[in-house]
């Protein structure tokens, strides 16, 4: 089963990628050891969002559905986990929330998978369907500000948000600052490995050889709307999980998480890290979310216009993205070395020979 | 014992009749060629069995069943193989891996890797297994198709002009091909105009002009009959 960690769908193979991969876990893992709580926190606040440029990439990159209802998803398990949190009272009963929240966004894709798939709808469509859904979700939202607009004593609250849910907990303890660093770096750790079992499986070289060809993959017996959905499935569920953990990290969530420039950002994320490998997406998506955050402290507008500007250069520069394209470089660049070397070696082999 | 039967079936586009109450029958075991002029209405009769077109009337049924509602994955599971006009093959993907994922479903472990080196062989693609299959020729593409869908190791192989854009030599090793896949008893249905390629494999064949069956037979009394060297076979190449 393990041999699937490797394959021809994922970049990174071998001792050193291994090698790699365990020092920046390590270094993960160590952070806060030596970091203050504030810096730990924000770090968590970037993971959180990580799981839903995954998600992306599994669909855009390897599905070849172009998804902007990524934030339709989160929005929807973020305000799941709110309204169960609250309604089922808080303590160890978050977690169960967690699970259920993350369940609601999967079975919501679903269906609107299926009708989106089986109907027919690809290329630019299903960017334009998802977008719309999107836009549904947060402008109904939006107008929740009434006091009829509750779930048990859960209360949407409009624009200004959903609030007072607790954080993930067990028994009496809060899974927060740290602790939540923790999970979310293990739950990052368990999501990236089974992607890349999942995409070097058969299940995998089909949903990539529909991606390609979807006439072609059925010819080859497969029911390609069948694969589409459980990608879309996956990688919207994906968008859940981020949702839940944002709802717990903050203990709020608002419409404005949902919108029109939200929706965008996971597209710049991926876009600009290489859509079509995961371990770009996760190193890319990692470093813009720092790099966002960073300038969004001195001026949110900014940050924005920086975005929109990555993304140009993106289509522009790279539409395979940049980090993916400096992957690749540095990938081929150790290769040339390793050959230099052998070839070095040989040499200084067959002068000893000769020598004797 | 008839594997293939196509039953009165018609398409219209619109006002355009492409096929019009085609009866054909695809006997276990033959290699049965469908030809005629340009626009005749091969390739897409030759959808409508695939199931990429739902008849307008009529029915096809496959080994005694009606799939005439079938899409093309169900009608490939139960034992259809189909190699399209132009090369349909995973571009972006390594040609191993596009034979890898017409095999998955059948072989696993070691013995798909075998049978993987082996068709790449049979083919003549096995030096270029690591390329990605978009940078084939236009002939090595059409033979990993032909190679993916000989993966499925189907009962009935259809084939549309299997052999657009080769060279000679490369059309005759097809022909061979087909036959030594026809001798271990596979049925090929074969729509090409390339009437020496016709030769060489056809056991039976049929012939089709504006949408309708105009002749069929065995290969010497088509090519003996005035009327089809009159529509598309040319007097002059008819003998």
């Amino acid at each position: 089963m393990f041999k699937l960690l490797e394959g021809p769908q994922t970049l990174g193979r071998g001792r050193m990628f291994w090698t790699c991969f365990l020092v920046v876990l390590g270094g993960a893992l160590a952070y806060p050891l030596f970091a203050d709580s504030y810096d730990v926190g924000n770090f968590a606040y970037f993971l959180i969002w990580i799981f839903m440029a995954l998600g992306l990439c599994l669909m855009w990159g390897y599905g070849g559905m172009l998804s902007f209802g990524q934030t339709l998803f989160f929005g929807i398990a973020g305000y799941g986990y709110g309204v169960l949190a609250i309604n089922m009272g808080g303590g160890t009963a978050t977690i169960a929330a967690l699970v259920l929240s993350v369940a609601l966004a999967m079975i919501a894709a679903g269906i609107l998978g299926y009708f989106m798939i089986w109907g027919g709808i690809n290329g630019i469509f299903f960017g334009i369907v998802t977008l719309s859904a999107t836009l549904v979700l947060a402008f109904f939202l939006g107008q929740t500000a009434g006091p009829e607009w509750h779930i048990g004593p859960a209360r949407l609250n409009g624009f200004n948000g959903m609030k007072g849910m607790d954080p993930l907990t067990v028994g009496d303890f809060y899974i927060e600052g740290s602790a939540l660093y923790y999970v979310l770096v293990a739950l990052i750790v368990i999501v990236y490995l089974a992607l890349r079992m999942l995409l070097n499986s058969g299940v995998g070289n089909v949903i990539v050889a529909t991606r390609e060809n979807p006439q072609r993959a059925e010819m080859l017996g497969y029911d390609v709307r069948k694969y589409q959905l459980l990608t879309f499935v996956i990688g919207s569920g994906l968008a859940g999980l981020s949702g839940a953990l944002y709802t717990s990290w903050g203990q709020f969530i608002t419409p404005s998480s949902i919108g029109l420039p939200a929706a965008a950002m996971p597209i710049v994320w991926v876009a600009f890290s290489g859509r079509s490998d995961l371990t770009a997406t996760l190193v890319g998506s990692f470093l813009l979310l720092f790099g966002f955050q960073t300038i969004t402290v001195y001026s949110q507008q900014a940050a924005l216009v920086l975005m929109g500007a990555l993304l140009l250069a993106t289509v522009m520069l790279a539409p395979q993205g940049f980090v993916l394209g400096i992957g690749k470089l540095v990938a081929d660049w150790w290769r040339d070395r390793r050959r230099g070397d052998d070839a070095v070696v040989t040499e200084a082999g067959r002068l000893q020979s000769e020598e004797a | 014992m008839a594997l293939v039967e196509v039953k009165g079936v018609s398409k219209r586009f619109g006002g355009l009749t492409a096929v019009s109450g085609v009866d054909l029958t695809v006997n276990a075991g033959e290699v049965h060629c469908l030809i005629g002029p340009n626009g005749a209405g091969k390739s897409t009769l030759f959808k409508l069995i695939v199931g990429l077109y739902p008849p307008t009337e009529g029915n096809i049924l496959f080994d005694t069943v009606d799939i005439t509602t079938e899409r093309p994955y169900a009608r490939v599971q139960r034992g259809m193989s189909i190699k399209m006009q132009a090369p349909s093959v995973f571009k972006e993907l390594p040609v191993r891996q596009n034979i890898q994922t017409a095999l998955q479903e059948r072989l696993s472990g070691a013995e798909r890797i075998a049978e993987e080196d082996r068709l790449l062989t049979l083919l003549n693609l096995a030096p270029d297994s690591g390329k990605l299959a978009g940078a084939l020729s236009h002939g090595q593409q059409q033979w990993l198709e032909i190679g993916m869908a000989l993966a499925l190791k189907p009962q009935l192989l259809l084939l549309d002009e299997p052999t657009a854009g080769m060279s000679p030599e490369e059309t005759y090793k097809t022909g061979e091909l087909i036959k030594s896949f026809n001798a271990e008893g596979m049925t090929v249905l074969v729509v090409e105009h390339d009437m020496a390629f016709v030769r060489q494999v056809a056991q039976r064949v049929t012939v089709l002009h504006l949408g309708k069956i105009f002749a069929r037979g065995n290969l010497e009394s088509i090519l003996q009959d005035e009327k089809v060297a009159e529509i598309y076979l040319g007097k002059t190449h008819a003998h």
